[in-house]
């Protein structure tokens, strides 16, 4: 196929021809960084959390006013949800994956002398809390009952420095072991809090991702022999068959009504909900993008129809004369998918430019990455392939006009 | 002439139905998308309490020192129980208040009704003046009441909805955390968003409301809980709600009203005066760092309105563009294809005046056109963000004149510019030229 005609043609199109250009390059630009802003949603959205994610509900009571007998009434109230049936586990947690709200973190260090803590973890607390997560150990043991300490006494401990009242081993994720002793087993080893007081690991977990702060390491999660009750913020979490959850929710709420009715239920929810809920705002943002993206890429094809079906009319006379003179329908189809192509690739050209500066600007203010590089050649043939089916349409209107046309005047 | 004009636009516009519809869906559609993220955008950044947001001050003490500090060396963004007490005892503004999110249970006086959990705020007495917070029936409590530690309350107007059924509740009792409470005022609807006077706890948007403020002091003393974020860069030395009084932890939040801009450096010099004399006291072991920022830097420096937003908005003001050029491209190819009809109207006297009114003419109709379907399309936009957006974002987005207005302008005026110059290169047209080619 011939360039050059094509070339000399454009050149007294030369605005309309830019302004094509200029459309492809700024849809070239914008799609190429609202994919990749997509992407990253779509990546956050389907972190893996590590826990049992369709078998849990969780229940949140407050009490009214102060109570002394929380500890006491920790146990009745577990034994009675153990009692329903349908249920395999119930534990009493303070946080769980991808939920909002409160959350409890920590710095370590792996030396009682350092200054800086080594990485910032979120500390899991609650009896029987990995068996009703339904977390994978990958290595060592759960806790022994004899293990866990109650949370108020284990911050009374903390604040006179008695060291035999806090607890002493702690369970932590394969992530954060990989982070602190790369290539190491982390049984048995010593990590440190506040100042230089020591814990051992004594278990692994495959995954276990943090409540939110997931930009501090989404896995950097520690689980401690720490019980908590109801006037300590935890919440009831039950695990339980997928299909049985609604009605495990609704005899659980009645079981804890009929032991005190004077208490109010702050949250009740299955654990999908929960996570469907953390997830709200990046679920918008996808929405809106892939909106955004397609009006665009619709509104780029539309522009390509109009323009090519300009062309087409005003040059049917010279058409008509290419094909007087011997150019065959396929010679005339194939010169607009060129010139279509050419004017695809300049705008590509510089869309790619464009791209980039849009994504340096995202990532100064927006704290972004950088947008990798295969973003380029997909959003490249993505445009290429848009012009072509835009043209097809125009182009063989051209290709159909007939030789006869050349003898006519007007 | 313009009624001319208007029916030679008319005419041309039906010769090419198909490129027209082309030109209007493209801006009804760039138009509707900017217009419908701009709502959401202007719905989260909007001043929440515009008349008098320059004269609201949120003063930060560096209590925490270098090791607290951010990378960009901001000190906390909330404050510890001592230094809060300190500030509303020398009462330097016109009118301060220190504020903790609480949760309590209201317990309904109906004993076959289950109690309720609550939001609000414990807050000093002029945290109502200085707010300008609307009353439907009653008012604040009073200063001295503040000192009392008196048992009052201001409930909501949707509360005093579920307690007494929207009556007039002044002097009547709620029982809070198992305590009764006089009501002395019900606050009118006030749901302001952002959340601005706890924007800590907020995250800036909530769409519950606050539904009690108890007084501060009256709280502290009957260890109500906060409910709200507490940060801390050491362990409190003791434990319980006690500890934290006196720890260094920060979990409230403070505002000031200061009228004007020397009154606030007045106040800015006190404040580092104070966390000079903490310094020599051996409290602090750094120089001031403190802040006082007016309510819209404050909220700024919160990043209250969500960068998704932002994002979102430059997303579709680059869909706008985007029609904009395609307009232009294809008006370019309209008008150029009537080279012939300008050079007879040209050569039968038409000034280049006439020819660039009639041409604009055009572009201002497809403007308008495509300015309609982009204002049927925001209305279904904004009704339809509630769909993706989180509802207590998408709650605030609404359709209102000042929109529609801004739809249809923008639209024109977009669309005229982006005929300016097919008009141009039709105006130039040579009469003789065309008349001789054919």
């Amino acid at each position: 196929m011939d360039i050059l005609p094509i070339l000399s043609t454009l050149r007294r199109h030369k605005i309309t021809a830019w302004l094509l250009i200029l459309e492809i390059a700024l849809t070239c630009a914008i799609v190429c960084n609202a994919v990749f802003l997509i992407s990253q949603r779509l990546e956050r959205m389907n972190l893996p959390s590590g826990i049992a994610e369709h078998e849990l509900v969780q229940v949140q009571l407050a009490n009214i006013g102060n109570r002394s007998d929380a500890e006491a009434r920790a146990k009745t109230d577990l034994a009675a949800l153990r009692q329903i049936p349908g249920v395999t586990q119930v534990a009493l947690v303070f946080q769980m994956p991808f939920t909002d709200g409160g959350s409890s973190n920590s710095g370590i260090k792996l030396d009682p002398q350092q200054q800086e803590d080594t990485v910032d973890v979120t500390q899991y607390m609650g009896e029987n809390l990995l068996s009703t997560l339904g977390t994978r150990l990958v290595a060592g043991r759960d806790f022994r009952p004899d293990e866990f300490v109650d949370l108020d006494a284990a911050v009374t401990a903390l604040h006179s420095g008695n060291l035999k009242g806090l607890p002493q081993v702690l369970v932590i994720t394969q992530m954060l072991a990989e982070r602190l002793w790369p290539g190491q087993s982390a049984l048995g080893k010593q990590i440190y809090l506040g100042q230089g007081l020591p814990f051992r690991v004594v278990g692994v977990v495959a995954h276990l991702a943090r409540p939110n702060r997931l930009s501090k390491g989404v896995e950097y999660s520690t689980v401690w022999p720490i019980s908590m009750n109801v006037a300590q913020g935890a919440s009831f979490l039950i695990r339980c068959a997928p299909q049985e959850r609604e009605r495990v929710l609704k005899s659980a709420l009645a079981a804890l009504k009929q032991l005190d009715p004077n208490r109010v239920v702050l949250q009740k929810r299955t654990y999908d909900e929960a996570r469907h809920a953390f997830f709200a705002n990046d679920r918008a943002m996808t929405g809106i993008l892939v909106g955004v993206c397609l009006a665009l890429l619709i509104v780029t094809a539309l522009g390509i129809v109009g323009l090519a079906s300009f062309w087409v009319a005003q040059r049917r006379r010279t058409i008509g004369v290419r094909r007087a003179l011997g150019a065959t329908r396929a010679n005339i189809l194939q010169y607009f998918q060129t010139e279509n192509f050419l004017l695809a690739t300049i705008g590509i050209v510089i869309g790619m430019a464009l791209a980039f500066g849009i994504n340096l600007f995202l990532m100064q203010h927006y704290e972004l990455p950088r947008l990798p590089a295969i973003y380029f050649p997909v959003g490249a043939i993505a445009l290429w392939v848009i012009g072509q089916l835009a043209v097809l349409g125009p182009a063989l209107r051209a290709a159909a006009v007939p030789p006869v046309v050349a003898t006519r005047s007007v | 002439m313009f009624a001319y004009y208007l029916e030679l636009a008319l005419r041309s516009l039906k010769r090419s139905p198909g490129l027209t519809i082309l030109m209007v869906l493209s801006i009804g559609f760039g138009v509707a998308a900017s217009m419908t993220t701009y709502s959401v955008f202007r719905a989260v950044s909007g001043d929440p309490i515009p008349w008098k947001s320059s004269q609201l001050f949120v003063p930060q003490i560096d209590m925490w020192g270098p090791t607290g500090r951010g990378d960009d060396g901001e000190p906390p963004v909330a404050m510890d129980y001592t230094d809060a007490m300190k500030l509303m005892r020398d009462h330097r503004a016109k009118l301060q208040s220190a504020m903790y999110q609480v949760s309590p249970s209201i317990v309904p006086a109906d004993a076959s009704k289950h109690p309720i959990n609550v939001s609000g705020h414990a807050v000093y007495s002029e945290f109502f003046p200085m707010l300008d917070v609307p009353f439907k029936y009653g008012n604040g409590w009073s200063a001295d009441d503040d000192e009392q530690r008196a048992a009052v309350v201001v409930i909501s107007s949707k509360l005093n909805e579920k307690l007494f059924g929207g009556a007039n509740s002044v002097g009547k009792t709620v029982n809070v955390e198992g305590k009764d409470y006089r009501v002395v005022g019900v606050t009118n609807d006030w749901n302001p968003q952002p959340r601005f006077y706890d924007v800590v706890n907020s995250g800036g948007f909530s769409t519950g409301l606050d539904d009690v403020f108890l007084p501060f002091e009256r709280a502290i003393a009957l260890s109500i809980p906060n409910d709200g974020n507490t940060n801390c860069n050491a362990i409190p030395a003791e434990s319980g709600f006690v500890g934290l009084q006196h720890s260094s932890c920060v979990w409230i939040a403070y505002m000031a009203e200061l009228d004007d801009a020397a009154t606030a450096s007045t106040y800015k010099a006190y404040l580092d005066g104070y966390a000079h004399q903490q310094q020599q006291s051996g409290r602090f072991a750094w120089a001031p760092n403190n802040r006082l920022r007016n309510l819209p830097d404050w909220l700024d420096s919160q990043h209250v309105v969500p960068s998704d937003t932002k994002v979102s908005l430059l997303v579709a003001l680059g869909l706008l563009i985007v029609c904009l050029v395609n307009t232009a491209g294809l008006l370019l190819a309209k008008f150029l294809r009537r080279s012939s009809e300008i050079g007879v109207r040209r050569a039968l006297g038409a000034q280049r005046l006439s020819i660039y009114a009639q041409f604009l003419t055009e572009a201002g109709m497809i403007g308008l056109a495509g300015g309609v379907l982009g204002l049927l399309l925001t209305g279904v936009g904004v009704a339809s963000v509630g769909w993706v957006l989180p509802k207590d974002i998408a709650a605030l987005a609404r359709v209102d004149l000042m929109l529609l207005a801004m739809t249809l302008l923008i639209a024109v005026v977009a669309t005229l510019l982006a005929g300016l110059y097919p008009t141009f290169r039709a105006a130039r047209v040579q009469p003789a030229w065309q008349l001789k080619s054919n």
